[in-house]
């Protein structure tokens, strides 16, 4: 009898472990930045997920360990045996299967959103340009199809600046998108690696060197973001921004109207840093690689 | 001869610290001493790597670059974190290790003492030499602790020796020592047992020391090898990893990930067998499911080694790999996950002395909870892509490497202190550097979660004025962090000097190690003994007798 309410009680705790472990999750959505792609609410859908789960484990074992502390206390000198239980096979077994299903189901949650991510477009296609197009073998080791797309726009990035190049050709400083279109990203980096990371649309992608990186986008939401080289790149990386603009589509033509006509320059943070070093406490004076010095030379001239 | 040892280091003429800390400054085989010359030595880097951490956390007080310039940030953070995994934590467990090994199983020495030796003696000249290149006129190496190329050999102007140079060469001469310590320990806990210890007799630490010791055998070579064609890449005008003439860069991602990340167990697992063994001696329990446990260790061994492109998820790595690895990361779970409930089932129904050992472990298991979902998480391709090169990485792996690991450690030097020096600590000094450390610890990690969430990119030493504060906290939460090493310096000197005599088994504990004088003698016991029993019989009324409170602190 005193065993049946005791499993009633631990029932009991277990479903309002749930309860509280469900509504955590439910907040985990609002620590995320805005959702700007289609990409980014089933991030968000996973992650709370993920927190909830989290959540429970955390929540039950920590409490455990509470209660322990505040009522299993030894008297002061009592060095006696607690209660001398080696092991008990059957809960092991229940608490090594449970958390091998438990992380199955998060695999099968992770692989099921990470499909539909690539579905939108994540799927990179990577494959090697000069001097090894010519081993096919590598290029269909890796080599996906591409995705289709309504836009192409191939990205230049460089030590420490971003340059897109759009389907009309023009060249600008400025990442723009259309809304709710797909646009691929054709991505090229010229020195050493980095990476592309826009927190509001939840992706980030290496670009390598000699490698033709792609990736497809499709923002769900209009407004001004910032691109981040997520990499570590060298000195001036903390200050690798570009402006991203997600428009409509009239807008984002008429925009790549004007820039063909006037160019738009934007003022390089790092030859700018360059140029006026901060005043910094400590100056260590240390060698470092300057920004392109044509950029400077563009920059430097008031 | 013998016998005049023997009298030196019986329990009433010896702790005469005067007359013997001599040794601790020479070429001895003796695995204690080289296992405290092992943990002094890493503690001073520690205090090193904590400096430069607090240099770093001063810059991030605000938005701006104003403390360190740019450079000097890049150097800062690359020997930190070189420094606290290499010349800390690392060397701290193969000092502990190396103390309590031979002393656990109940042998005289290590397989190999002066194998030993010549190991621990290769570590001081590396990390001085690293450090050494804060001196260079161009500076230290700044391109991180994993030296991505081509930016590593990027860094680097003309001359032939230069910061990345060093660091290469300081990082291979330490790895070389712990492949010949990883060799050390392996054949000892195969070899050097005592007559009826059993595998399944040997402490849960013996287990996780053989465990982590077996990593590095089998994937430390591929990080000196990694390093070894950076360097001449560097230096030799070689092509391996230059992606602008023919090498491949992700192929040394490979390589160093194939190491680093087996390296996290390396690093944890002794911190588990540290739970291990604390956490059923202040709860006067057997350790619950020590089975299931013992073997976890291995299990984490065998997935760990497939696990490392979870590291690599958005370096231009295929889906197919992607999917393959998110698994195997999430398989690792399991067996750390057995390790979790098995440390929570012995404090069940227990009965608890909340002594700073005791302390520290029960803070840092309930802080691996944290660390160890978060990894879960992490593990989950598209969250991981959201949030790589993030201070959520930052976060997650400080909960682990800080607040498991060196809390870990900081438990293992007061349980073992009395056995270790033959004094006591202070207990109110401990229980003050347990909650500055535990709350310190979460002020300074805990937002680093939040501030990757919302896209806080690491390693960049100005930011949006929009992260602030949260920085705020972890750097305000970091200063307390170095405050809270004082009163442990002052603990631990402070009775090093004055403490009370320990005797034999200050915590009623089982264990060889606390069969024999505290400190043990030269050859570690009086006679080699005879095992008969399993592992944390605390059950036994040998262990559980109620004693009369002055046997446990033994006045002077
Ligand atoms: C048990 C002890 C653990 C330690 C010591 C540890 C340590 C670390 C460290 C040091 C890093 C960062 C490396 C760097 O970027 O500089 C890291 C990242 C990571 N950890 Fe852990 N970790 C542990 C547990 C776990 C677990 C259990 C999992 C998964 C099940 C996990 C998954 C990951 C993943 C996926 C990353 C890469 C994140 C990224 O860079 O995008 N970790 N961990
Ligand atoms: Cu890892």
């Amino acid at each position: 009898m005193v065993r049946f309410w005791e499993y009633l009680l631990i029932a009991g705790l277990i479903a309002v472990l749930l309860v509280v472990s469900h509504w955590i999750g439910q907040q985990a959505y609002a620590w995320m930045p805005l959702e700007a792609t289609a990409e980014a609410q089933k991030v968000d859908d996973l992650f709370s997920f993920l927190v909830s789960i989290g959540a429970f484990i955390i929540l039950g074992l920590v409490a455990m360990m509470v209660y322990s502390i505040l009522f299993f206390r030894a008297p002061k000198y009592d060095y006696s045996e607690g209660h001398p239980s080696r092991g008990d096979l059957k809960l092991e077994i229940l608490w090594t299967a449970i958390p091998t299903l438990l992380v199955l189901w998060i695999a099968f949650q992770g692989f099921n959103i990470y499909q539909q991510l690539d579905v939108l477009g994540l799927r990179q296609i990577v494959h090697l340009h000069t001097p090894l197009e010519s081993q096919p073998a590598y290029a269909i080791a890796t080599g996906e199809k591409p995705k289709p797309a309504a836009e192409t726009i191939e990205v230049f990035v460089k030590q420490w600046d971003w340059s897109f190049r759009y389907p009309n050709n023009v060249t600008s400083n400025e990442l723009h998108l259309p809304v709710n279109l797909r646009t691929r990203l054709n991505m090229h980096a010229k020195d050493v690696l980095h990476s592309f990371y826009v927190p509001e649309f939840r992706l980030q992608q290496y670009i390598v060197p000699g490698r033709d990186i792609d990736l497809v986008v499709t923002p769900t939401r209009t407004g001004k973001y910032k691109l981040k080289d997520a990499l570590f790149s060298g000195t001036y990386f903390a200050l690798m921004d570009a402006n991203v603009q997600v428009e409509s589509l009239e807008q984002y033509n008429q925009w790549l109207t004007t820039a063909e006509q006037e160019p738009t320059t934007i003022k390089n943070q790092a030859v700018a840093e360059y140029t006026q070093p901060p005043k910094t406490l400590f100056k260590s004076g240390w060698y470092t690689v300057a920004p392109n010095q044509t950029a400077i030379a563009q920059n430097a001239v008031p | 001869m013998e016998s005049i040892t023997r009298d030196q280091d019986s329990p009433t003429s010896q702790n005469e610290p005067e007359n013997k800390w001599r040794r601790y400054f020479s070429f001895s085989t003796d695995h204690k001493v080289i296992g405290v010359q092992y943990m002094v030595m890493s503690f001073l880097f520690f205090l090193v790597g904590g400096l430069l951490a607090m240099l770093i956390r001063a810059e991030l007080i605000t938005p701006a670059s104003n403390v360190v310039d740019r450079p000097l940030y890049n150097g800062l953070f690359t020997l930190h974190g070189t420094i606290m995994i290499f010349l800390w934590i690392i060397p701290f467990n193969a000092g502990i290790s190396n103390y309590l090994v031979p002393l656990m199983l109940g042998a005289r020495d290590m397989a190999f003492p002066l194998l030993n030796a010549i190991s621990f003696w290769m570590i001081p000249p590396g990390g001085i030499l690293l450090l050494s290149s804060f001196l260079l006129p161009n500076g230290t190496a700044q391109s991180g602790w994993w030296s991505y190329p081509p930016i590593s050999l990027q860094i680097p102007p003309g001359q032939p020796i230069n910061g990345e140079f060093i660091w290469i060469v300081s990082l291979v001469i330490i790895g070389i020592s712990s492949i010949i310590g990883a060799v050390n320990f392996v054949t000892t806990i195969f070899w050097m047992r005592a007559p009826g210890m059993t595998f399944f007799r040997m402490p849960v630490f013996v287990w996780s020391v053989l465990s982590a010791q077996l990593l590095q055998l089998v994937n430390l070579p591929s990080l000196t090898g990694a390093l070894i064609l950076l360097l001449f890449d560097l230096s030799l005008g070689t092509q391996f990893f230059k992606p602008l003439e023919n090498g491949d860069p992700i192929i040394y991602q490979h390589l160093f990930w194939f190491y680093s990340h087996p390296a996290v167990y390396i690093m944890a697992l002794p911190a588990f067998g540290i739970f291990a063994e604390v956490l059923p001696a202040f709860s006067r329990n057997p350790l619950f499911g020590y089975r299931s446990l013992a073997v976890a260790s291995l299990g984490i061994v065998v997935v760990s080694i497939f696990v490392w492109v979870h590291h690599m998820f958005t370096s231009a790595t295929p889906s197919w790999m992607r999917m393959l690895f998110m698994v195997t990361s999430m398989l690792v779970a399991v067996p750390t996950g057995v390790k979790a409930f098995g440390w929570t089932a012995t404090i069940w129904k227990s009965k608890l002395h909340l002594e700073t050992p005791m302390l520290f472990a029960m803070g840092g298991a309930a802080m691996f909870l944290l660390g160890g979902v978060t990894g879960v998480m992490l593990a989950a391709v598209p969250f991981d892509i959201h949030v790589h090169n993030t201070y959520f990485i930052v976060g997650h792996f400080h909960y682990i490497v800080f607040n498991t690991i060196t809390m870990a450690i900081f438990a293992a030097i007061y349980f073992w202190f009395p056995k270790i020096t033959g004094r006591m600590y202070a207990e109110g000094w401990g229980k003050l550097h347990f909650w500055l450390t535990f709350i310190g610890a979460n002020l300074t990690f805990f937002p680093m979660l939040p501030l990757g969430l919302q896209g806080m990119v690491r390693r960049i030493s100005s930011y949006d004025p929009r992260y602030q504060g949260w920085n705020v906290v972890a750097s305000l939460g970091g200063f307390l962090l170095g405050v809270s090493i004082l009163p442990f310096i002052a603990n631990i000197v402070g009775s090093l000097l004055y403490g009370t005599r320990a005797v034999n088994n200050p915590w009623h504990a089982t264990g060889l190690e606390w069969t024999t004088t505290s400190p043990p003698p030269q050859d570690n016991f009086e006679q080699i003994p005879v095992v008969k029993r399993p592992p944390y019989d605390y059950g036994d009324p040998k262990y559980s007798v109620i004693e009369p409170p002055d046997y446990h602190q033994q006045e002077n």
